[in-house]
């Protein structure tokens, strides 16, 4: 692998502009590797985000020419090809810290505004819960368990960028595993979910599902909540 | 109530489907046939389906169409809360109160 690879970084926050710079390419060189190169070797100023470099903290998700992507675990040959053009922005619908770093808070308020959190009840369980891995219940909750918060889909979302209020979908992604979990004794999440920001804003454009690197499907997710807000209001007990 | 509004504006859609189908239909029907205006009211004057099934098409127009326009501008603009709710409220009885009088009319009644 040789040759140099153009490479066109946002700097500044809301207001910024695009700063090129050259980079040497690499085998199995990824974008993250990129970003750091840069930022060791070129531009110490650089701002970006990153912590355990192997897909698991979520941390490290930017714009790669144009698609949300975890930097980590995305190779610079999937992204250009043959080609030589890079550019990274930070993520779309979140609020620019800095450069490639983006402020978080929003996004995680949210998880919090739709109950994305265990709620084990008031007394602790007697005894230990059975949950066959086999049931529809824990299938459903398996499916997206296995988010890491990385604000990807959140970026790709269309109606986020659209009603800033919308819960998005890793939040709601969340409350649907939860509601699937049957240890769980929050009542009141569907009521969480079932507001004019919630489940029911979702237009199942289905990016957040196109662009998760988990390959979870938020939209399913937030398919299963509009199912169950609905059941809940046509038996009159939203 | 947002499910209430979601359920009501699917529902409606599934009345829609049928009532613009007919609709077309009719309006097919009526031009292939050269039918003047007189023709078309003479046919429809005193006929109880025209009357059914034109107020369902109205009542759901009323229902779906405010819903729809009120999820489009809450993603669209700031406007929110009791006054876009009150707005649509209005706008739905305005559909209904002008296509009720457009199909009392063609009903004769």
């Amino acid at each position: 692998m040789s040759g140099m690879l153009q490479v066109e970084v946002w700097r500044g926050a809301a207001a910024g502009k695009f700063q090129t710079f050259a980079i040497q390419r690499r085998e199995h060189q990824t974008i993250l590797d990129v970003v750091t190169e840069i930022q060791r070797e070129h531009d110490a100023t650089l701002s970006y985000r990153f912590a355990c470099r192997v897909g698991m903290c979520g941390s490290c998700a930017m714009v790669v020419n144009g698609r949300p992507r975890w930097t980590c675990r995305t190779r610079v040959r999937e992204v250009v090809g043959g080609g030589e053009r890079l550019r990274l922005e930070p993520l779309r619908n979140f609020t620019v810290v800095k450069d490639l770093a983006v402020e978080m808070t929003q996004f995680f308020d949210k998880w919090k505004a739709a109950h994305g959190y265990f709620e084990p009840g008031r007394e602790p369980a007697a005894d230990f819960a059975v949950v066959p891995p086999a049931s529809p219940q824990r299938q459903a909750a398996d499916a997206g368990i296995e988010c890491i918060g990385c604000g990807v889909c959140y970026s790709a979302c269309d109606v986020v960028s659209w009603d800033r209020d919308y819960l998005g979908p890793a939040a709601l992604n969340r409350a649907w595993t939860l509601i699937n979990d049957v240890r769980d004794r929050d009542a009141t999440r569907l009521s969480a979910v079932g507001g004019s920001d919630g489940c029911q804003a979702c237009h199942t454009h289905m990016s957040c599902t196109s662009f998760c690197p988990k390959a979870i499907a938020p939209t399913y997710a937030i398919a299963g909540l509009k199912r169950a807000v609905l059941r809940r209001a046509w038996r009159g007990t939203s | 109530m947002t499910a209430i509004l979601f359920l009501a504006q699917r529902a409606t859609a599934f009345v829609l489907a049928a009532a613009v189908a007919i609709h077309l239909g009719t309006i097919l029907y009526a031009t292939r046939a050269d039918l003047t205006a007189a023709d078309i009211l003479a046919r429809t004057h005193g006929n109880l389906w025209f009357l059914l099934v034109y107020v369902a098409f109205v009542l759901a127009v009323a229902i779906h169409a405010p819903i729809g326009l009120r999820n489009v501008l809450r993603e669209w603009t700031f406007w929110r809360g009791r006054s876009l709710d009150f707005a649509l409220a209005l706008f739905s009885l305005l559909l209904l109160a002008l296509g009720l009088r457009a199909v009392l009319a063609v009903y004769g009644a």
